[in-house]
């Protein structure tokens, strides 16, 4: 157990004298710790046998309430998933197509369905046109490990899906400068950890 | 345990040789790709699915992190959900003036992620901020630096998001 090296890092009030605010008792956080605790996640959950336990200490809060708040954020769809982010070109996955479609608008929801649908594909965006510089509306990654894998899958998807007649084109990364994380709060407020 | 890994260094290029990963490594990676639990021990949890022990579990995840594996342990959020925004951009930059307008965008701490491809649009980069307002000055703050013309193509609507990278 770490319970005193964390007392030390972040004193605080005990968790009984939160406030509960009137009719939300499963959502017990405050504003500011809701905050907080977004701050808290995006920097990275603690690799220690109670995770939600020392970013609760470190709020002033109980290991439940944290729990039960990060379980709302999913059932909300506020988080996906809260899991490992990978760099996906240490896993080896170098191949990273971004497939571009001209699609009808009256053909969008049909045809986006059905490439969302095909599991080769791990993300399907709807995007504005920019003409006269850029036809393209639908977006799909295709991540793979070599480049002519992937452009085999997306040879045999366009015709399983019959797109032939469909403008597309293909762009494979060929260097990644940045990546990281995004963070959704200030900068100021995520160095705020003790 | 003993240090596996101790041979990798962190990785600073991102385009460093891709590690190599024993059978346990790879399980855990896809494993935690799906999530991890929300409980009193998640990675004890997560341990027992595997077949291992807790302190394993956390010490494999320490050296992959290390060795720049993972970026983050953490949460996948619905940035619009949050209140934040997020846009895709481009730019035509040409060939020779590449690695200077490379330096300008990345200087942004707003731009998360920044990829060459090969396309005339050759640059294409995720912008990641409080608010829409903030994505305007952003893209303005980029055109007026670097004198190109920033294509702003934002999501629309989201058919699909499911990026799972068996290893």
């Amino acid at each position: 157990m770490m319970q005193a090296n964390l007392t030390e890092t972040q004193p605080g009030p005990v968790q009984s004298t939160l406030p509960m605010p009137p009719g939300a008792p499963e959502a017990s956080l405050t504003q500011e710790q809701q905050r907080q605790l977004r701050v808290y996640l995006e920097q990275g959950l603690p690799l220690s046998p109670h995770p939600y336990r020392e970013i609760a200490a470190r709020l002033a809060t109980g290991e439940a309430q944290i729990m039960t708040q990060i379980k709302q954020w999913q059932e909300q769809s506020l988080i996906r998933r809260l899991g490992l982010v990978v760099k996906h070109r240490q896993l080896g996955y170098r191949a990273n197509a971004m497939v571009v479609w001209d699609i009808k608008d009256t053909d969008m929801e049909h045809i986006a369905g059905q490439l969302a649908a095909r599991p080769e594909v791990s993300l399907c965006y709807q995007r504005p046109r920019r003409l006269p510089h850029w036809h393209y509306n639908l977006f799909c990654m295709i991540h793979g490990k070599d480049r002519s894998a992937v452009l085999e899958q997306i040879n045999l998807l366009t015709r399983e899906l019959a797109l032939e007649h469909v403008n597309k084109d293909v762009l494979f990364s060929y260097k990644a400068f940045k990546q990281q994380g995004a963070r959704y709060s200030q900068r100021k407020t995520a160095d705020d950890r003790a | 345990m003993t240090e596996l890994k101790e041979k990798s260094r962190p990785h600073n290029g991102p385009d460093t040789q891709a590690v190599t990963f024993d059978p346990l490594d790879k399980a855990l990676i896809n494993l935690l790709q799906r999530g991890l639990p929300v409980n009193e021990a998640p990675f004890a949890s997560i341990a027992e699915a595997l077949n291992t022990t807790e302190q394993e579990v956390l010490s494999r995840l320490n050296t992959l992190l290390a060795q720049g594996v993972l970026s983050r342990f953490g949460p996948m959020y619905d940035a619009a959900c949050l209140g934040g925004a997020f846009t895709l951009a481009a730019m035509a930059v040409p060939a020779a003036e590449f690695d200077h307008v490379c330096e300008v965008v990345n200087g942004f701490e707003q731009i998360a992620h920044n990829y060459q491809r090969n396309h005339r649009l050759n640059m294409w980069f995720v912008i990641a901020t409080e608010s829409e307002t903030e994505i305007a000055t952003v893209i303005e703050q980029i055109e007026a630096k670097t004198g190109i013309e920033v294509l702003n193509v934002p999501k629309l609507e989201e058919f699909y998001v499911g990026l799972y990278l068996p290893i």
